[in-house]
């Protein structure tokens, strides 16, 4: 059973500890990928994280636009970040991702973006994030493992962006029994309404 | 410099949050790199967690540990908390002055270490022994704070001693004696998976203690109900199943409330009080005077919710309270937490898995720092120092006769303001920033200006620090050995990951050279390193309520902690206490009947608000520590002021805090999060922007609290946003501005700024 991660923005107390945590990383010590935003400022608390969703069908749309090829994806659908020695600053995988995962190092003209701590999820290690998530808001594991600490949970991999439909290799958690509803960052395919743009 | 993404470019593509200045510096040479098991330095969660040692014996990373305490979960400040260790800014020589207003600068260790013998000499024969205080703190090792104790009481024979938990968890820690004839939490934290309902009153977990929200929802993963009372909707009430927006200061007559619904529904557990505790006549006729009607009055509080609180509370089978500052900054402290025990002394939610109560201490060794004698009316092993057979034990211990141990002496703030009124005069401090963290800060500052001598020993220079007479360099967290206990009563140890930077000591070797050189039972002071003054301290707690006598450094690692009691080396530790009986010599434990009072000061018409103060998720305590760090510096730059929006303020409007003791201008947080009649201003910055320019010092009766959660206020409209001043550095050091010189841009929520705000 595959290990993924799940997002649940319910859980996020807003700590930025992921934040933290990711520019640990030695890969790119120093700078976070992890985008943290408050998302009703003013009237909640709530916060959300966004990491890479590790797109799978069809290719990640980040890959599909680099001009190098400089986004590798591995067998187990893990989107890396761009290659330095490829990567020529161009921007367009900024564009292109729906969820706006990956940034440019301007001065250094580098594209950079969560890969999944490759160094510890290709050897079945929880990334930094889901690792010292405090809340699992960022859980990394199987579904059933999730299921264990979580039976009411539910979670949704498929997005639509317009007519585009995605599917995703890390899943969000869908308020409880809401998963046939609008989840952020777009809609899931078995939404009973779907905005008229989407039929 | 921060580089600011060119203009050409789509909103959004560069702004991912940099760190190269700070973080960006600590690189693995990949050469011989280590991992140290050790724990957080920071909150009473104390964190399992590895530091990444280099080949040359440089701290330069953080890799999670799966302890049982936090299964790998690590906050924010835990995640830096390395960043401390190889900072530019640590303290690597003793600092002097010769008078008040010169510069600080560097100076031997000889030329230190004789100039505080001589003053503290000089002092006390002018003065009396009395006349110099020492003031600790709760975020050393027990073993240090253990030895400050002795320090105090055995090398200076001064009665004035005390420690920095007094403006933390005090009012618990007298309310827990009371009642159970002991202090200490009453259930390890996994017994929170087996409840039903859980209470949680004036704690902020999801800021104050974020690794202990796995516990608060997984039990709620498991189908417990989670209530939550807070003036403030914290990340945890945002979601919790009822949330109780209750007015400051009135935490006694809710819980009575709760009570009086319970006990009118017969929901009280009669066998209990009857088999397990006395006085419940007495509480039960006053809780009746305590209707929800009356209650919502005071709290601020629809009656209806009293009423829906107290029968989820009352209709589990299973339930546990917890509470932390909210209810226990405040002049009815003690009080609050009794009246909280009363509740869960009624519905008989003792003893078992799920059924339990506890205080969520603040400060890293908040409890082992409390139980081991540099409390003021304490001895080792939590006894009392105005006991006979306690005295007699300690002396026994420590070599010395009755007549030469002293007396209980006074708090930490009545300590200061004795100096204000020239009874103390010279001032040893240890672990604290009380300019920050002490309220009514312009009264403190006085107290310690009063002073003919003060050091104070620490490894960065703290405000208070910056206006000692001698600065001495001792130790951070990784750099020394030693045990701790987190907020579950929980013994774990921090290992030794590198050695002091410079000429910085570690501090019981500061402690100990000082004893030397005054030659006042310098025999009592031969210690050569943490493990033997754990040995003696094991002694001394031998037969105490807080008894360490069975563990050992070794025993503690092997099993991810020992929670005391444990008294003998094949004790396994107890992880629940009064399962069977409570610890006053009957086994009962004790009701008291609580009439709630109103705080310290009252609102009026000049100042209609009311200000409640506490810390943020970056930052820690003084912020001595956090405000050194980019990461919490960027999340987190600067303070606010949180109003609610009928106040008429924008978000980022110069607001005005104005207190009859001082007052400050922030930018205004806007939040409905916040009751109307309450505002909230985060107390870890310095200066100007200090919440403790506003709060009061009234002091619980009992526990010395400060009220440091609630006083009267007015806002007003400000003309200019005071700015926090960059964290104090030892002579030749550049100040640290990096994030907070760039950007000073106020915090979205109260969590601090979104990263695509940076």
């Amino acid at each position: 059973m595959k290990k993924l991660l799940f997002i649940d923005p319910g859980r996020c107390i807003g700590c930025q500890a992921c934040v933290a945590a990711c520019r640990e990383c030695d890969s790119h010590k120093g700078r976070s990928m992890i985008h943290l935003d408050y998302v009703d400022t003013g009237n909640s608390t709530a916060a959300m994280p966004t990491v890479c969703m590790h797109c799978s069908d069809p290719v990640a749309p980040c890959a599909q636009v680099c001009p190098v090829d400089a986004i590798p994806i591995d067998t187990n659908g893990v989107v890396g970040t761009a290659s330095p020695e490829l990567c020529i600053g161009c921007g367009n995988c900024v564009h292109a991702c729906p969820f706006g995962v990956p940034k440019l190092d301007v001065p250094e003209m580098i594209q950079y973006k969560c890969d999944l701590c490759y160094d510890r999820s290709s050897q079945g290690l929880t990334p930094m994030c889901a690792s010292v998530c405090p809340t699992d808001a960022l859980f990394f594991g199987t579904e059933e493992e999730l299921l264990a600490k979580r039976p009411a949970a539910q979670a949704v991999d498929v997005f639509g962006f317009g007519e585009q439909m995605i599917q995703t290799g890390n899943a969000v958690i869908a308020p409880a029994g809401r998963s046939q509803d609008s989840i952020p960052g777009g809609y899931s395919v078995w939404a009973e309404f779907l905005p008229e743009q989407m039929k | 410099m921060k580089s600011k993404p060119l203009q050409i470019l789509a909103p959004g593509i560069a702004d991912f949050r940099r760190d190269d200045q700070k973080a960006g510096h600590y690189v693995s040479d990949k050469k011989g790199e280590r991992m140290v098991a050790t724990h957080c330095c920071y909150c009473g969660v104390q964190c399992g967690m590895y530091l990444r040692v280099s080949g040359e014996g440089k701290v330069f990373g953080v890799e999670p540990r799966d302890h049982d305490i936090n299964k790998m979960k690590l906050c924010p400040k835990g995640v830096t908390a390395y960043q401390q260790v190889d900072h530019p800014d640590r303290l690597t020589s003793p600092l002097m002055r010769d008078r008040r207003g010169d510069p600080l600068r560097e100076v031997s260790w000889d030329a230190a270490l004789d100039r505080v013998v001589s003053e503290i000499r000089r002092i006390q024969k002018a003065h009396g022994p009395d006349a110099f205080a020492v003031y600790s703190g709760s975020s050393l090792t027990t073993e240090k704070c253990y030895l400050m104790g002795k320090f105090a009481r055995v090398a200076l024979a001064t009665k004035h001693v005390d420690y920095n938990g007094r403006l933390c968890m005090v009012s618990a820690a007298a309310a827990n004696r009371k009642a159970f004839g002991l202090d200490r939490a009453a259930n390890p934290w996994s017994d929170m998976l087996e409840t039903e309902v859980i209470l949680l009153l004036g704690a902020n977990v999801g800021e104050c203690f974020p690794v202990a929200t796995q516990y608060f929802w997984g039990a709620r993963d498991l189908g417990a109900k989670l209530i939550t009372v807070d003036p403030r909707e914290t990340p945890l009430a945002r979601t919790a199943d009822i949330h109780v927006p209750l007015r400051p200061g009135t935490d006694a007559a809710f819980c009575n409330g709760l009570l009086h619904v319970i006990e009118r529904e017969g929901l009280i557990d009669a066998d209990f009080i009857a088999r397990r505790t006395v006085g419940w006549e007495a509480v039960r006729d006053r809780v009746r005077e305590y209707t929800p009607e009356k209650v919502g009055e005071i709290c601020g509080l629809d009656p209806t919710l009293i009423e829906r609180v107290a029968l989820t509370w009352g209709r589990a089978s299973k339930a546990m309270a917890f509470h932390a500052r909210g209810i226990e900054h405040h002049i009815q402290g003690v009080d609050n937490c009794l009246s909280v025990i009363n509740l869960v002394l009624a519905t008989g939610h003792f003893g078992k898995p799920g059924a339990g109560y506890g205080t969520i201490t603040g400060q890293g060794n908040g409890q082992g720092g409390r139980e081991h004698g540099q409390k003021s009316d304490q001895l080792p092993g939590q006894r009392l120092i105005e006991d006979p057979q306690a005295r007699a034990h300690i002396c026994k211990v420590w070599g010395i006769t009755d007549d030469e141990l002293p007396r209980a002496g006074t708090s930490a703030v009545e300590m200061v303001h004795q100096a204000e009124a020239g009874e103390i005069k010279g001032w040893l401090g240890i672990c604290n920033n009380p300019f920050v963290s002490m309220p009514d800060s312009t009264r403190i500052a006085r107290g310690y200006d009063s002073l003919e001598f003060h050091c104070q020993i620490d490894f960065f220079l703290s405000e208070t620090c910056d206006r000692a007479d001698v600065v001495l360099p001792g130790t951070s967290w990784a750099e020394d050995e030693g045990v701790s206990t987190n907020a579950e009563g929980r013994v774990i140890k921090y290992n030794k990951a590198t050695e002091p930077p410079g000429l910085a000591r570690p501090d019981w070797w500061i402690v100990c050279e000082i004893a030397r050189r005054l030659g006042h039972h310098a025999d009592k002071f031969q210690f050569s390193g943490p493990r033997e003054i754990f040995e003696e301290l094991r002694v001394a707690s031998a037969g105490g309520v807080a008894d360490y006598s069975g563990m050992t450094y070794e025993r503690i690692e092997q099993g991810d902690g020992i929670f005391w009691p444990c008294p003998s080396e094949d004790h396994p530790g107890t992880p629940r206490l009064f399962e069977e009986r409570f610890a006053h010599p009957d086994g009962l434990a004790r009701f008291h009947p609580i009439e709630w009072r109103p705080p310290a000061e009252e609102v009026d018409d000049k100042y209609p608000l009311r200000l409640t103060t506490g810390r943020t998720v970056a930052h820690y305590l003084s912020g001595n520590q956090t405000r050194r760090i980019d990461a919490l510096v960027q999340q987190t730059p600067r303070p606010w002021v949180e109003v609610h929006p009928s106040h008429g303020y924008a978000n980022g409007d110069p607001v005005r805090v104005v207190s009859r003791r001082g007052s400050a201008t922030y930018p205004a947080l806007v939040v409905s999060t916040i009751r109307e009649d309450t505002v909230f201003v985060p107390y870890h910055w310095a200066g100007k922007v200090a919440a403790n320019l506003m709060t009061v010092d009234a002091l619980d009766p009992t526990s010395k609290i400060p009220q440091f959660k609630v006083c009267s206020c007015r806002i007003e409209p400000g003309t200019e946003i005071d700015e926090p001043p960059p964290p104090p550095v030892p002579p030749g050091v550049r100040a640290y501005e990096e994030g907070i010189g760039a950007d000073r841009g106020q915090p979205s929520t109260p969590q601090g700024r979104g990263t695509g705000q940076g």
